[in-house]
């Protein structure tokens, strides 16, 4: 008997969400459901969880080992979560309670459905810790205290101590460094097919589902459009939207070789570290090394990228570069000129711009497009006013793939990916030779960031320009530079072209992170390429 | 724990030693010579210049700080102008009335905002949830003096259950609780519908929070959820707004004094202002002040109680 | 989102009128005493009755709203005036000893309740409406500052910030240019709160004779008056009361409207 079953599920908010979906789960298989944002996988988990909000027209059914979901009372829905069926979630520093030690939470699951006493739900709970790999961690031990990894270990326990039949985990490791992310799927394959579990993986990584799930379902606009074994559909790739999902993950700009011009930017023995509180009262304040004696340089039009996980440095490094903030040591100049955090001449800083991760938070949400644009016009002692100034955003606008009229629109008309373009026009405007893409594509889907990341390739052709290209993911970065610096704890350990490092890694570093990003299998590089754009 | 309490505490002091400053600056610029005041206007230069050496008025400014500070740490808050009395003899007796007062109407704005909080937030957008919302929007804009008067007007007046004013003293407890309770309910209702609207939000805030939603998949009802996880978590935002409802509840008394004519802190200072009486008037606002550097102080103190986070930071 | 603002601004519109057009006229004097008719239960020629000395109740309201309205807007624009810049420059230099000094003042403050102060102001300079808006507008102070450096410092955090920075603007055009149009919602809510407060506040030093003084009349004063007659004619107790509570009620409703129809984010929901 399959642990989960659902049978032509509708679900509509207002407008419909779901449409006949249908999925089937087995004991110890692993069923990944990807797509893009907005696709409704998570909404398929909330259904199944019985935590859809509660004005939420359902229709269809869901059973989960056997007992129906729908149509339950919400009293036996809360018999069935936890016991029979647990979940985890995407961002681990939120989804524990600051407040309470972990092993109570942990023992809260077990003595919510077993009439077990306190001694006996800390010994189920400790177990479960030990099972997630946290044996070293006591339980009386806050989540603030525990890295990210750890605390999505603990979530992992809370939702298992009980064995349920279904455990559905919804990108529990998108918040994660790869390194991490590795361990933690390991540890749910290693649940999964020890317990007999069921694992409902929900994953917009195409990579991870590789490895790990037995079966993918691939979901666009509230429906499945593809299922079946993950070799199959893989292998054959039926249904268009896969087919584009597929192209548009291994997805590589188009470089084309250039030779190498004179030095532009130098960065020598830069160090920066930060006080942290202190440990006893009146002990000195330890000092946390963000960045140590970190040199590099870069060409003009050269495309670099710098690779390194969660604490490893990358923005205190970018905010140094951009003369945001004053390091302790060391210098950073720019065509021979200072970048400093007081005193750089602004002709210098209009040669050097930035794009950021984040397409919401990068903008003035109360300034129309063209203003936002023409911001480092404010760089330029003879900035082009007026009509001039109009046609200059426009440009800028026109060469990112939008239209000149969008400068009178407000930022919030603009989806994601649109926003992305806008923040490189900004970035265009005052024809920089120099730019610093911080994560800039990390926070988009897959198909969105393809296109990005051709722009991007084809206006350093145009321009001249070069760049430092900041990111966590190696796939993102192999398709867009030609040079690669690894940073590590504060440190470069490894800088060569980007094809040998990630091909022969010489650090032990540079080879764990290989190791650990989960990868496309090569031989699909072959099977037919649909062009993202 | 320790170092974080003790920064507070350090910086509890400062506050203290730069709040005394400002009243016993502020107090000195008055106009007016309190000696003169006290003997009237056909008073002789030389009596009012030996009264002024009597309460140490001719000694230079930074002295008579220095002096007006130390007595009031070792509880000698110097003799009333007016009375000739001792100024912590006149103080203790009010406190007595003042004091009581603010804590009961504490309590009792607690025991009422709690339970509406919890029933509003668990029951956002349905009928119960408006009840409590017209109601607490009712409660903020009633001013607490008019309150008083109107329950004067049924309780005391119309039904006689109460008296309409005055202080039997606690010789009889029963009586002195009777006595305060008309003016702590008229104080209470106006600050218990500030706390329910903030303990409403905050919980609403927590509800909206990843580890509910985590809570909720371990299998707990959606009160079980509130109640252990969401109450402790929304005490961080409604310990600050009891804190500084004790200093509106001390604040507040002074007025509510008036109306039920009650020999208190209030009334107190409201005769010394009258009587140019400055030395009580320091004194009492000095206490007042102290009182809720002390409340900010138990604050922070409770905050670290609640949230482990705090602990960890020295 | 009119209907939920109507309510608001219909009451808050009532007050202020009532106030402006006491200016031209009232239905009778409010200097003109009659102790024939004095307190007089409401009816056709006193809409809202008469106190001890005849003097028309709704006359005094009229004339009472401007000192309620003048005190309450003066102290709002005193505590918004100092506090928004200090706020703004607290965060702009957030960890630096400017925004030491700003915040360790803000605390100092807080712990004088505004009763207090107006106690210490009274006690030096004696009672009257502008030591009430002295009082009432320090206690504001603090409030606009601790709102302002709040909402600055997450603002200073996000990324267009940044991007400004880059662009090479300095902290005080930043501020003036990035930082207050995001805060300038928060402001105008925090600013009706306030200004009920204001008027709460005013009233209970009336109340207590630490406010405006006679002849300039005021609700606090004019239910000091009625205290001891309450027994005998409630309505002179009742309609002060009902006023302030209809005024501060219809601030805080229209504090509350503009708060749902200037949130970013119930915006970005509709957009």
């Amino acid at each position: 008997m399959s642990v989960l079953s659902i049978e032509e599920l509708s679900v509509a908010i207002g407008g419909p969400i779901l449409r006949d979906v249908s999925l089937e789960i087995a004991p110890g298989e692993i069923l990944a459901l990807t797509g893009e944002s907005g696709s409704g996988k998570s909404m398929t988990a909330l259904a199944v969880m019985g935590l859809l909000p509660r004005v939420a027209g359902v229709t269809g059914r869901i059973s989960v080992d056997g007992a129906e979901v729908t149509g339950r009372s919400e009293k036996a829905l809360c018999a069935l979560r936890g016991a029979t069926m647990g979940m985890v979630f995407q961002e681990p520093m939120t989804a524990l309670n600051p407040v309470q030690p972990i092993g109570r939470q942990v023992a809260e699951t077990a003595r919510l459905h077993r009439p077990l006493g306190r001694g006996e739900a800390e010994t189920l709970a400790r177990a479960a810790l030990d099972r997630v790999g946290l044996s070293e961690i006591p339980l009386s031990r806050f989540p603030h205290e525990l890295s990210g990894g750890q605390r999505q270990r603990v979530v992992i326990a809370m939702a298992t101590v009980l064995r349920p039949k279904l455990l559905i985990a919804d990108e529990p490791t998108t918040a994660l460094d790869v390194t991490t992310q590795a361990r933690i799927l390991e540890l749910l394959r290693r649940l999964a097919r020890e317990e007999g579990m069921g694992l409902l993986l929900i994953t917009h990584d195409l990579a991870v589902v590789h490895g790990l799930a037995d079966r993918i379902a691939v979901m666009n606009r509230g429906e499945i459009v593809e299922t079946g074994p993950t070799g199959e559909v893989f292998a054959a790739q039926r249904h268009a939207y896969t087919r584009a999902l597929f192209a548009a993950s291994r997805h590589r700009a188009a470089l084309a070789p250039r030779p190498p011009g004179p030095p532009l930017l130098e960065v020598s023995k830069l160090s920066q570290s930060y006080a942290l509180p202190r440990k006893r009262l009146f002990a000195p304040r330890p000092r946390f090394r963000a960045l140590s004696e970190v040199g590099f340089g870069i060409r003009a039009g050269e495309r670099v990228g710098l690779v390194g996980e969660s604490g490893s440095g990358k923005s205190t490094l970018t905010r140094a570069l951009l003369g945001l903030e004053a390091p302790e040591a060391g210098g950073v100049t720019l065509g021979g000129v200072p970048v400093s955090a007081r005193a750089t001449p602004p002709e210098t800083r209009a040669q050097m711009q930035v794009v950021f991760q984040d397409p919401y938070g990068s903008f003035n949400p109360r300034h129309r497009v063209g203003r936002l644009v023409a911001e480092p016009f404010h760089l330029m002692p003879g900035a082009p006013k007026g009509p001039e100034r109009e046609a200059a955003v426009a440009e800028a606008l026109e060469a990112v793939g939008l239209s000149g009229r969008d400068a009178a629109r407000h930022i919030h008309e603009f989806s994601g990916g649109q926003r992305q373009r806008i923040a490189i026009a900004r970035a265009l405007i005052t024809r920089p030779r120099f730019i610093v893409f911080d994560e800039a594509v990390s926070a988009l889907d897959v198909r969105v960031r393809a296109r990005i990341l051709d722009l991007i390739a084809r206006l350093s052709e145009d321009y001249g320009l070069a760049y430092l290209f900041i990111s966590h993911d190696l796939s993102v970065v192999r398709g867009i530079t030609t040079r690669v610096l690894v940073l590590r704890r504060g440190e470069i350990v490894e800088e060569g072209p980007t094809e040998e490092v990630l091909a022969r890694p010489r650090h032990a570093y540079t080879q764990e992170l290989i190791a650990a990003a989960p990868v496309l299998p090569a031989d699909l590089a072959a099977g037919e390429e649909i062009h993202a754009t | 724990m320790l170092a974080y309490a003790l920064r507070r505490l350090v910086s509890l002091g400062l506050s203290l030693v730069v709040a005394s400053l400002v009243i016993f600056l502020v107090v000195e610029v008055a106009p007016g010579d309190p000696a003169s005041f006290m003997l009237g206007i056909n008073a002789q230069p030389d009596t009012v210049a030996a009264l002024r050496a009597e309460l140490g008025l001719d000694l230079p400014k930074w002295q008579r700080y220095l002096a007006w500070v130390g007595g009031m740490v070792t509880g000698d808050f110097g003799m009333s102008y007016t009375y000739r009395t001792p100024v912590s003899e006149m103080v203790m007796d009010r406190l007595w009335i003042s004091l009581p007062l603010a804590l009961y109407a504490l309590v009792l704005s607690t025991a009422l905002a709690f339970p509406a909080a919890l029933l509003a937030a668990s029951r956002r957008g349905e009928a119960g949830d408006f009840a409590v919302m017209g109601a607490t929007q009712l409660g903020i804009a009633v001013p607490n003096f008019w309150f008083a008067m109107l329950l004067v007007l049924l309780f005391a007046i119309n039904l006689g259950w109460f008296s309409a004013g005055g202080f039997p003293g606690w010789e009889d407890p029963g009586a002195a609780l009777k006595a305060l309770t008309l003016p702590a309910v008229a104080l209470a209702l106006p600050q218990a519908a500030i706390l329910a609207r903030v303990m409403r939000s905050a919980l609403i805030d927590i509800l909206a929070e990843d580890f509910m939603r985590t809570a909720r998949a371990k299998g707990l009802t959606r009160a079980q959820a509130l109640w252990r996880h969401g109450v402790r978590n929304a005490l961080i935002p409604v310990l600050t707004i009891l804190g500084l409802q004790f200093s509106f509840l001390l604040a507040g008394a002074i007025i509510i004094e008036q109306v039920f004519f009650l020999p208190g802190l209030g009334r107190l200072i409201f005769q010394a202002i009258s009587q140019r009486d400055l030395i009580v008037v320091e004194s009492v606002v000095m206490l007042l002040v102290f009182a809720v550097i002390l409340v900010t102080f138990l604050t922070d103190m409770a905050y670290a109680a609640v949230d482990p986070r705090l602990r960890r930071r020295a | 989102m009119i209907r939920r603002l109507a309510p608001g601004a219909a009451l808050s519109l009532v007050f202020v009128v009532a106030a402006l057009l006491s200016y031209l006229w009232t239905p009778y004097a409010v200097d003109g005493m009659a102790i024939a008719d004095r307190l007089k239960a409401p009816s056709g020629a006193h809409l809202l009755g008469t106190d001890h000395f005849g003097r028309d109740i709704l006359s005094m309201l009229m004339v009472g709203a401007r000192t309620s309205l003048a005190v309450a807007l003066v102290a709002v624009g005193i505590g918004m005036g100092l506090g928004v810049p200090l706020g703004l420059a607290a965060a702009a230099r957030h960890g630096g000893w400017l925004d030491e000094v700003i915040m360790r003042g803000n605390d100092l403050v807080f712990a004088f309740p505004s009763l207090v102060i107006a106690i210490l102001i009274t006690a030096i300079a004696g009672p009257s409406a502008l030591n009430a808006i002295i009082a009432i507008g320090i206690f504001n102070v603090p409030v606009f500052a601790r709102l302002t450096r709040g909402a600055a410092l997450a603002l200073w955090a996000r990324e267009f910030i940044m991007a400004a920075r880059v662009a090479g603007k300095g902290r005080v055009r930043i501020s003036v240019e990035h930082i207050l149009p995001n805060v300038t919602n928060l402001l105008i809510v925090q600013g009706t709160i306030q200004f009920s407060l204001g008027i709460l506040a005013e009233a209970g030093l009336s109340y207590v004779g630490l406010g405006a003084q006679p002849p300039v009349p005021s609700w606090g004063r004019m239910l000091a008056d009625a205290q001891t007659m309450v027994a005998l004619a409630p309505h002179v107790a009742l309609m002060p009361g009902l006023a302030i509570v209809f005024s501060v009620l219809g601030l805080n409703l229209l504090g509350d409207g503009l708060r749902d129809a200037l949130d970013p984010k119930l915006r970005e929901v509709r957009a």
